[in-house]
């Protein structure tokens, strides 16, 4: 194993790690805000891909043009389920903590034959955009543009999530967050901030989406390949906390690549798993998790 | 002083519950013979399966039930157990020579022994973090047989055919056999359940569901409660697993061990009833058949409207019915601590 096959692994678990921390953030904001973990956020993602192969294809839109387009209809979307079965799962009395995991499970598997509805079962990709393809060299260390690219959106869309919580908005989103019965008292519309805050995480998993449908392919039942490594993320990271998310992501990424490099590729989300299993073991709420 | 008080009669509320308990014991014996009766007119292979698969899932369901129930631990990784009950018989079976009758005995029992093992960090964990972490090693679990070359890696074992026996549980002339194990299988998950219900361990396992401290408070152990639930459940499902892996005849990590079979062993019991003895029975006779028959009609050229009817029927239940569908039927719930 020579020192640029190791540099060339760890920059690329870093580029992967960063897209895993985005398509984490989404998951991670509804849970600090609700408690709720949406077990659709892979079939989420997966949406947002085929949002981004419909809009190139029917108006010739490169998805890193698309994004504003993306992000507004998985705000939409986001928007739209909470009204629809979130709300009801959160207003239940009995049993409310796996009427939550269900509904949103039973959404997934809506979503996806949705998918194979609309699109068939066939794997797609998209070829021809500013990104694909191309490659940059940094020092004798390869990196494919769409990968470099998706990393930069990914920092950006993580210092608007930070910026966000210096607005009015993002005050009252952490006053929900710490007593979400409390902010009734002060005007606060809990239900209002909730389904923004659906919105906000269903938009930052379409940022994600729309990037990686220049380097990834889309099926219905992509969202699965990613979804576990979501939930991963989040708890590493801690519930709830963003931060939490990027460093988790990054890890992630980091130990996934190196898996692959030192044992073998086909085991390399076994390594992620196992960190995961043992940092929880040290400390069970996650890197950067609240009490 | 005087003598402490002689026990006296118990309170009429405890009559109440105990003879409920033999209501239930009673209809589980009602149940148990129409089911048993069920499949004696039916001919067709197609309705037959879908019978077996049927009450194979309601037992499984009602072994995750009791982790996932009556202990509130909401695992969704026991494709895991599912997976290893499956492989530890087959491989006993085909290595080996043991009868699968014996085999499903170890296969349950490592199942078991893996659900302690899988416990001991996970429990240290609550709500969310738990549920993830049991998902996780599910996955893990199902990578590492996917790569592990003396378990049939990716291309799984086969079940050779040594000719019909009960004792190796091999039937080809007729699927009429393992209706019966199928039953036996579920109606052994139900007894347990039923036990549980009655006994001390089941009384503090639904107050540590309900509320940790105040279980606590009352001395309540409450690792060595969710330990034990998790090798009860575990051991069932591996059984279940040991079964399933004879009546299909041939196994391999996507058909024994993948993520989603979690979510298809704790349905029945959620949509059913969490925490109830018929829950699981009547979450699997309404989810089973709507999968598989949608599948059939629906589900031609992977068309997707199968998946759409399964998923909103689940979005429907699990909104409409949080309390499961054992609230249509008026039934009360089991007792709460």
């Amino acid at each position: 194993m020579t020192l640029a096959l190791l540099a060339q692994s760890l920059v690329s678990g870093l580029l992967m790690g960063l897209i895993y921390a985005l398509v984490a953030a989404g998951l991670s904001l509804i849970f600090g805000l609700m408690d709720v973990v949406n077990f659709a956020h892979g079939e989420l993602l997966m949406l947002a891909m085929y949002a981004a192969v419909v809009i190139f294809g029917v108006a010739g839109l490169d998805p890193v043009l698309q994004l504003p387009l993306i992000c507004a209809l998985m705000f939409g979307g986001g928007v739209l389920i909470y009204r629809g079965i979130i709300a009801r799962a959160l207003s239940v009395q009995f049993n409310r903590g796996m009427v939550q995991i269900f509904a949103t499970f039973g959404l997934a598997i809506f979503i996806r034959g949705a998918a194979q509805f609309a699109f068939g079962g066939d794997f797609r990709s998209l070829s021809g955009t500013w990104l694909s393809n191309k490659t940059v060299s940094l020092a004798g260390i390869y990196v494919p543009l769409p990968q470099l690219a998706a990393s930069a959106v990914c920092l950006l869309a993580f210092t608007g999530l930070l910026l966000v919580n210096r607005t009015e908005f993002g005050r009252a989103l952490e006053a929900t967050r710490e007593d979400r019965d409390a902010v009734a008292l002060i005007g606060i519309d809990r239900d209002r901030i909730f389904a923004i805050g659906w919105g906000l995480g269903a938009a930052t998993v379409g940022v994600a989406g729309a990037m990686l449908i220049a380097f990834y392919y889309v099926s219905p039942s992509v969202g699965a390949n990613f979804a576990v490594i979501a939930y991963v993320t989040v708890a590493l990271g801690g519930f709830g906390s963003i931060l939490g998310a990027l460093v988790a992501g990054i890890v992630i990424g980091e130990v996934e690549a190196l898996t692959a490099l030192v044992l073998e590729p086909s085991l390399k989300q076994v390594g992620m798993f196992a960190v995961y299993l043992l940092v929880l073991m040290v400390r069970p709420r996650g890197l950067f998790g609240k009490l | 002083m005087d003598a402490p008080a002689p026990v006296a009669a118990r309170p009429p509320a405890d009559n109440a519950i105990l003879r409920r308990r033999r209501g239930e014991l009673w209809l589980g014996a009602v149940v148990l013979l129409a089911l048993a009766a069920l499949p004696l007119p039916i001919h067709d292979a197609y309705t037959q399966n879908l019978l077996i698969i049927t009450i194979l899932f309601a037992g499984l369901s009602q072994a995750w039930n009791i982790l996932g129930g009556y202990c509130g631990q909401i695992s969704l990784g026991h494709a895991l157990y599912f997976g290893i009950g499956a492989y530890v018989s087959t491989l006993l079976f085909v290595q080996a020579g043991v009868p699968p009758t014996l085999g499903m005995f170890a296969a349950g029992l490592v199942a078991g022994l893996c659900a302690l093992l899988v416990g001991w960090p996970c429990f240290r964990l609550s709500g969310h973090y738990y549920a993830i972490a049991t998902v996780v090693v599910g996955e893990i679990g199902y990578l590492l047989f996917l790569n592990w070359d003396l378990v049939g890696a990716a291309t799984g074992v086969f079940v050779p055919f040594k000719g019909e026996s009960l004792v190796n549980l091999q039937f080809r002339t007729s699927k009429l056999p393992f209706h019966f194990v199928a039953l036996a299988f579920a109606a052994a998950t139900w007894a347990v359940a039923w036990v549980i219900e009655g006994s001390r361990w089941g009384f503090s396992w639904r107050a540590m569901r309900d509320d940790v401290v105040a279980a606590r408070s009352l001395a309540v152990r409450v690792f060595p409660s969710k330990m034990a639930a998790a090798a009860i459940s575990g051991f069932f499902t591996g059984v279940g697993g040991a079964i399933y892996a004879q009546y299909v005849g041939y196994i391999d990590p996507d058909s024994v061990l993948a993520g989603h079979l979690s979510i298809l062993i704790a349905l029945p019991a959620v949509l059913g009833g969490v925490g109830t003895l018929w829950g699981p029975l009547l979450g699997a006779a309404v989810l089973i058949p709507v999968s598989e028959l949608s599948r059939s009609y629906l589900g031609g050229g992977g068309q997707g409207v199968d998946l759409m009817i399964y998923g909103g029927l689940i979005v429907a239940v699990s909104l409409a019915r949080p309390a499961g569908l054992v609230s249509l039927l008026g039934a009360r719930r089991a007792p709460q601590a």
